[in-house]
């Protein structure tokens, strides 16, 4: 099955998945502000060239010592439920994506952003910015300690409640695994009213953004703990590796 | 050991929402090449909705080539090189303002070789992010002054002919200018990554 590939420059690159039915639509009408946001012309195929199968290889220097536990940011901890948020980056076919970047911010356990825009009447937290960063290790794995974000109110339709969450932003290796998602918590009512979790069409696809609450990480006394993977597309092919192997099936 | 041919399922994406600016914001994202660096060039832009109203909410990523047309990656097969340009990261990322304007300080890239023989043109691949977008939409920002290597770009040929100029940048005093248009009269051309 290894092929030799030719082609007429005699590069070879990776060809990452193209994903289908996974992504929502970008025009989602039930999510109001896509109305004027999303492009109306079909989108044109980009081959996956070398800008598309590179990307920036941000890592550890980016990070402070603190970056990861949201709760010590400050000089007091902030109020709200202790957890551990924790996972593995993986490609989709099972490979671990290590030294990669993710960022994540979130609402304080009273649901309220330390944004300007953020003016509802919920109390903001002088303890909590929100703001995580780290990098994986070369597992693929990452781990936040922060506090349990609250569900919040905002104007898409009357009476509209975000259930809680946390949003995520990851590199991945190459430009087309970059990903921004929305991290949700097990057993939360709000997730059938919620307007963005529901534009993920596919329900199969939509509880991979619901975390799972994981008694064995949590830590006694001190913290609850949810695991979250996060799988980003897979390549046909790294040019590098596989001399002949034959496994034939 | 076999690898099962069963692939993971991949995690959606989701809109990055109105606070993205708390989670995302670099004092040093507009810098793909430090400040000073000879030679570096001022890329602006301003990015509208449907309306033509300004996103004041917005994010944009740059990524692109060094001016040798070279990655410091290990899956570009011509090797990884380190750029010869000190301090070259090759990603720029800025929020959109008040105006719906965004800034990048970088370097024009070098032309870039495709698997099929071709070439492609200096380009800077461009990801916008804002609240109303469920997923990024990508777009390419190309040269005006390289007419040449643009009609010789496979990408930019496989565009609509009357779409095309959405992806090329005006030149400005002391760099370029592109307009990205979400939606409507003029939209500019996304592309599915
Ligand atoms: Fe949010």
């Amino acid at each position: 099955m290894t092929e030799s590939v030719r082609t007429p420059s005699g590069l070879l690159l990776p060809r990452y998945e193209r994903p289908l039915g996974v992504h929502p639509e970008l025009l989602s009408p039930e999510y109001r502000s896509t109305v004027l946001r999303a492009p109306s012309k079909p989108l044109v195929l980009l081959p996956h060239n070398l800008t598309e199968i590179t990307g920036p290889l941000l890592g550890s220097d980016r990070i402070s010592e603190t970056d990861n536990d949201l709760t010590r940011q400050h000089d007091g901890e902030p109020v709200g439920q202790r957890i551990i948020v924790h996972g593995r980056v993986l490609d989709s076919d099972g490979r671990p994506v290590p030294d990669t970047l993710l960022e994540i911010w979130q609402a304080n356990a009273s649901g309220r952003y330390k944004h300007v825009v953020d003016d509802w009447p919920g109390p903001l937290d002088p303890n909590f910015t929100g703001v995580g960063r780290t990098v994986t290790d070369s597992l693929g794995r990452y781990r936040f300690t922060t506090v349990r974000p609250g569900a919040y109110p905002w104007k898409n339709h009357h009476n509209a409640w975000r259930p809680a969450h946390i949003h995520f932003s990851l590199f991945g290796r190459a430009f087309t695994q970059r990903l921004v998602t929305q991290m949700y918590f097990p057993d939360d009512p709000l997730h059938q009213y919620d307007p963005m979790l529901i534009t993920v069409r596919d329900e199969k696809a939509r509880n991979r953004l619901i975390s799972r609450f994981d008694m064995e990480t949590t830590e006694p006394e001190w913290a609850l703990a949810y695991e979250f993977d996060i799988v980003l597309r897979g390549s046909d092919a790294t040019p590098m590796e596989d001399p002949h192997d034959d496994d034939d099936e | 050991m076999t690898t099962t041919s069963e692939r993971l399922g991949l995690t959606p994406s989701q809109t990055v929402g109105p606070y993205l600016s708390i989670g995302l914001t670099w004092e040093d994202g507009p810098y793909v090449v430090p400040e000073d660096t000879p030679g570096s060039i001022l890329v602006t832009g301003r990015v509208y909705d449907g309306q033509g109203q300004l996103v004041t909410d917005g994010l944009v990523e740059t990524w692109q080539a060094d001016p040798d047309g070279r990655f410091a990656h290990a899956d570009d097969p011509r090797g990884a090189v380190e750029s010869q340009l000190p301090g070259f990261r090759g990603f720029g990322r800025c929020n959109t303002d008040a105006d719906g304007s965004f800034r990048i300080v970088t370097v024009k890239p070098g032309p870039l070789p495709t698997p099929d023989g071709d070439t492609e043109a200096p380009h800077l691949n461009v990801s916008v992010f804002a609240r109303g977008l469920l997923d990024r939409v990508v777009t390419r920002l190309y040269f005006p002054d390289e007419a040449e290597a643009n009609a010789a770009d496979p990408v930019l040929n496989a565009v609509d002919p009357d779409r095309r100029a959405t992806l090329i940048a005006e030149a400005t005093p002391d760099g370029y200018h592109l307009e990205i248009r979400l939606q409507g009269e003029n939209e500019t051309v996304f592309f599915d990554v």
